[in-house]
């Protein structure tokens, strides 16, 4: 992306620590994240279970208070810390933020209707008349692909796929500028993943959205995202844009994620890159680069050292890499 | 094969056919809980047991011209006949009388007591679960305060202070009543609260109140309207038992735990069977036919069961 | 298909009985798995791969029962069995289940007994099948928690499931599976709870199990990537039916019936970014009451026509081992 980009939220040095009951330990989910997403961009959040992405994600729209760092949003009346606002407060961000749930089961209330759950919000935020409100929510559901009549039927009587356009159309019901989506597609069967990546992508286009879309499932990541995110433990190994990362990995937990992915084309077998154990419990962190236990290319100074974030200029794309040997896989890929 | 694998076919037999003829398909599909309670023979046994005994108590003036407390010396300790058709008591109050009007006594009480102490629980336990915190510990503890201390002396010692009345009864069934309901709204929160419906809800910032009693506590109420069932019922016994002990509702008011507290002396268990025996088998039907309805409730409820 | 298949299925029909309903989740299967081959059954949830497994295994639910067909195992010593005769719970299928034929399932968290210990609960396998010695089996069961990859095997024997992790749960499930060689392993999305770096672990360990003890694999997944990856032969199934089976290469390089082509449409590739297309299956799978009453994907495939409104299509085969069911795959047009 070529074209001046202006920043939508910035983080920095976010982290969000659990207390462990009856330890002093604390639980570090996200550990220390600066990252910035831009104005009508998808960032993929790609990491394994208990990285800390969802925990991300949620403490990005304050659903989990931030424990450290800062959280800057753009409003229309200047930059602002979400960290600092009061729940009062926060109202004027959850108007421009909100989020869309993994699984399909719970996302919606059972005991009410789509209208029903839906009206409480949006009274909130100051649609009074009822006739107004059932034009919102149909208005909705025409544009997610439903009909407006499905509005009054309770959430069982919808499939899985029908029930994510419809918590998707729950998350535009006061037109927010930014979508977290955790794990949205993940649930749901193949052929009825690409029904709802398709329509993310119509409705990005069409209302200029800006997505986190959160996942553990690459080869979705790549296909929605503009950029990339990688986490491992708390924090963030590599971003860069999509094809980027895909064609010139540097963070070697990037090239073993992405060779894990088993690909459906029967004539693309590579060589996986076997990772050693499992990922450390995040309760008692790995010292230096959290990666160093699993990591093949581990030298001394990756298990004292917590390596930091570089930035790179690769064919005038900025790619981000927290890797002591980063630049001897810049230096590769120049000399390539 | 067994007789019940043989059955067992037949009827799986008979579903394929009905299935493969298209007759299945076609059912209107109406309420399925509904439908599920209906087909639970059990349960509308129970249902219908109840409602005789709930009417019967309601209609009282109607169904006997006799008072309750009315006594009659002219006809004391009668066997039942076609005057009286329970009998009387040792000073002639006609027992059918009493176990009707009793009834409306005893059910109010249970009834009252159990429904005073599950609004208290619920309204508690809901918003205990949902916010947590100090309030969730605070009442957490009181919960079990009470739990813990021996009921009896909790009632010998509110009779004392209070003196004995129906109103006060009603009061210590609530009292001691609302911890179980509390547990179990509060577990039933606890769960609900991490459901992603309830996260959206935070998303917009929703008022606390709004999301935890308009939306969360309708899908919590079911295992607890189960359990309301089986307190009327416990409720129902202990009256008897409270009364049966003289520490009861008042002596002059006719329950049917009163009832069976006149008959407390040897001479009456061994010679004069209809003061004891009508009271106790109404009684042992009313708290059965509940429990058959609230088992019932439980399954139609609970997906995991299926059959 | 050309080796010698241990498990043959014919024209299986496993019916559920639940609600007072018939639920058709089987519906004439019919597929062979053979000896030191993986079998992959693809398919989308509610299109019974998961009933297949369970009926080779015979733990089917309890409303629920094979209405036809015929289930046998091929056994080295035994000569054929019919598994789909014996008794549920029988002697015979007992003694085959864990030692012949062994089950690997989805979650790894609830596959183990947590009070009790791993080693003990492996060797109970052993035990229970094999004639031998306490001491004996306990050093079976290390040298499989060795085979398996277990770090510290010494110590992790006597550990209890909840000290292990998820991915070294599931390399415990897979040594109880091991645990008596058996001739067939039922693999029921064994890496679906898992993180994609473990689940390359998990498959490098099947891998090598079948190259070293010849095992056959029924491998059931939904993810076409997994397939291209593990399968030797695959199988396709919608609504109850395979409705096209081969060779991977056969199946994913020359997908013929539109639901596989549409399958392979509709997921993203890694690799190929942004710019590819990917097209969603339109409409959604039938409610299994209400099925079609001829082809059941007539209703949502784009070359239908009107016989396969009418009757389900029969097996045809291309070439070779090449399987489909479907009435007009001579229309669908090919690369």
């Amino acid at each position: 992306m070529s074209e001046k980009r202006n920043p939508i939220l910035t983080l920095r040095n976010m982290q969000v620590h659990f207390p462990v009951k009856g330890k002093k330990a604390v639980v570090k989910a996200v550990d220390g994240i600066d990252l910035v997403v831009y104005e009508g961009e998808t960032l993929g959040l790609v990491g394994e279970s208990g990285c800390g992405k969802t925990t991300l994600g949620k403490a990005t729209l304050q659903l989990i208070r931030p424990t450290g760092g800062e959280a800057i949003f753009e409003f229309a009346d200047g930059p602002q810390d979400l960290r600092k606002m009061s729940n009062k407060e926060l109202d004027k961000a959850r108007k421009e933020m909100q989020i869309v749930f993994q699984d399909p089961q719970s996302s919606l209330n059972p005991s009410f209707t789509i209208f029903q759950s839906m009206s409480d919000p949006l009274k909130k935020f100051g649609v009074k008349s009822k006739e107004e409100r059932r034009k919102i929510v149909g208005d909705l559901l025409e544009e997610v692909n439903m009909q407006r009549e499905y509005m009054d039927r309770y959430p069982t009587e919808f499939s899985g796929g029908q029930r994510q356009r419809i918590g998707i159309a729950r998350a535009l019901l006061i037109n927010p500028r930014l979508i977290v989506c955790d794990e949205a597609v993940s649930a749901l069967d193949v052929s009825i993943q690409a029904q709802v990546l398709n329509l993310l992508n119509k409705l990005k286009e069409e209302r200029g959205l800006t997505y986190i879309f959160i996942s553990h499932d690459l080869s979705v990541i790549e296909y929605i995202s503009d950029r990339v995110a990688v986490m491992y433990l708390g924090k963030i190994m590599e971003i860069a844009d999509a094809d980027a990362l895909y064609q010139e990995a540097m963070h070697p937990y990037t090239k073993a994620l992405l060779s894990a992915i088993p690909v459906a084309d029967i004539d693309h077998h590579k060589k996986r890159i076997l990772l050693e154990g499992d990922v450390p419990s995040p309760m008692n962190m790995p010292s230096g680069c959290r990666f160093h236990t699993r990591c093949s290319q581990c030298q001394q100074i990756c298990k004292e050292k917590v390596p930091e974030m570089k930035t790179y200029t690769i064919g005038g794309r900025e790619h981000m890499v927290a890797c002591h040997f980063s630049d001897e896989a810049y230096r590769n890929m120049e000399q390539q | 094969m067994t007789f019940g694998e043989k059955r067992f076919h037949k009827k799986l037999d008979k579903i394929r056919r009905l299935e493969e003829e298209g007759v299945l398909a076609k059912k209107k599909k109406g309420s399925r809980a509904l439908s599920k309670f209906m087909s639970n023979k059990m349960a509308m046994l129970g249902l219908v047991i109840f409602t005789i005994i709930f009417l019967a108590c309601i209609f009282a003036p109607l169904l006997t011209s006799y008072r309750p407390e009315v006594v009659d010396l002219t006809n004391l300790m009668k066997p039942p006949s076609k005057d009286h058709i329970f009998g009387t008591d040792k000073v002639g109050r006609d027992l059918f009388a009493r176990v009707l009007y009793g009834g409306r006594v005893s059910i109010l009480v249970a009834g009252g007591g159990a429904l005073g102490g599950a609004l208290i629980g619920v309204l508690v336990g809901s918003f205990a679960g949902y916010r947590g915190g100090w309030l969730d510990k605070i009442t957490m503890r009181l919960s079990e305060v009470f739990m813990s201390f021996p009921q009896l002396i909790l009632v010998l010692v509110m009779v004392t202070i209070m003196g004995q009345s129906t109103r006060n009864i009603i009061i210590i069934f609530v009292i001691t009543g609302w911890s179980g309901i509390y547990r179990q709204a509060r577990a039933a929160m606890l769960s609900i609260r991490e459901e992603e419906y309830v996260q959206a809800l935070h998303a917009f910032g929703l008022n606390d109140m709004l999301i935890c009693f308009k939306h969360m506590l309708p899908n919590a109420l079911s295992p607890i309207i189960v359990n309301i069932t089986i307190n009327i019922a416990a409720f129902i016994l202990e009256e008897a038992s409270l009364s049966f002990l003289g520490l009861g509702v008042p002596m002059e008011v006719a329950t049917w735990g009163n009832i069976l507290n006149a008959s407390q002396d040897m001479y009456t268990l061994q010679n004069a069977w209809w003061i004891w025996l009508p009271v106790g088998v109404v009684i042992s039907l009313f708290v059965m036919s509940i429990n058959f309805v609230g088992d019932g409730v439980r399954d139609t409820t609970d997906s995991s069961i299926q059959g | 298909m050309s080796g010698e298949s241990v498990i043959s299925v014919k024209n299986l029909k496993t019916y559920f009985y639940s609600e007072n309903r018939c639920n058709k989740a089987v519906n004439g299967v019919s597929f062979e798995i053979e000896r030191g081959r993986t079998l992959c059954v693809v398919g989308e949830s509610g299109c019974g791969k998961s009933v297949t497994a369970s009926s080779i295994m015979q733990l089917l639910p309890k409303l629920s029962r094979i209405e036809e067909g015929e289930i046998v195992y091929h056994s080295e010593t035994q000569g054929d069995i019919v598994l789909s005769k014996l008794k549920k719970n029988g002697k015979e299928m007992r003694s085959l289940r864990g030692k012949d034929i062994a089950m690997i399932f989805q979650d790894p968290m609830t596959a183990l007994n947590p009070v009790y210990k791993v080693g003990w609960q492996i060797m109970e396998n052993i035990l229970q099948h094999e004639d031998v010695t306490k001491e004996e089996a306990r050093k079976r069961t290390l040298d499989l928690l060795i085979q398996m990859g277990i770090p510290e095997p010494e110590k992790r024997i006597d550990q209890y499931p909840h000290e292990y992790s998820g991915g070294m749960r599931q390399r415990a499930v897979i040594a109880m599976a091991m645990s008596c060689n058996p001739k067939v392993l039922l693999a029921d999305e064994p890496t679906t709870a898992l993180d994609v770096t473990i689940q390359a672990q998990i498959f490098e360990l099947m891998e090598s199990l079948k190259k070293e003890h010849n095992t056959a694999i029924l491998l059931i997944t939904h993810d076409m990537g997994v397939v291209s990856e593990m399968a030797d032969d695959v199988i396709v199934m919608y609504m109850g039916n395979v409705i096209e089976s081969g060779t991977a290469r056969e199946v994913l390089k020359n997908p013929v019936h539109p639901y596989t082509r549409a399958l392979l449409a509709s997921i993203p590739i890694l690799g190929k970014g942004k710019e590819q297309q990917i097209e969603p299956i339109r409409g959604m799978t039938p409610n299994p009451h209400n099925r079609p009453k001829g082809c059941q994907f007539e209703p949502r495939c784009d070359f239908s026509c009107d016989t396969c409104r009418e009757s389900m299509p029969g097996e045809e085969i291309l070439e070779g081992t090449h399987m489909v069911r479907c009435h007009c795959w001579r229309e669908v047009p090919r690369e």
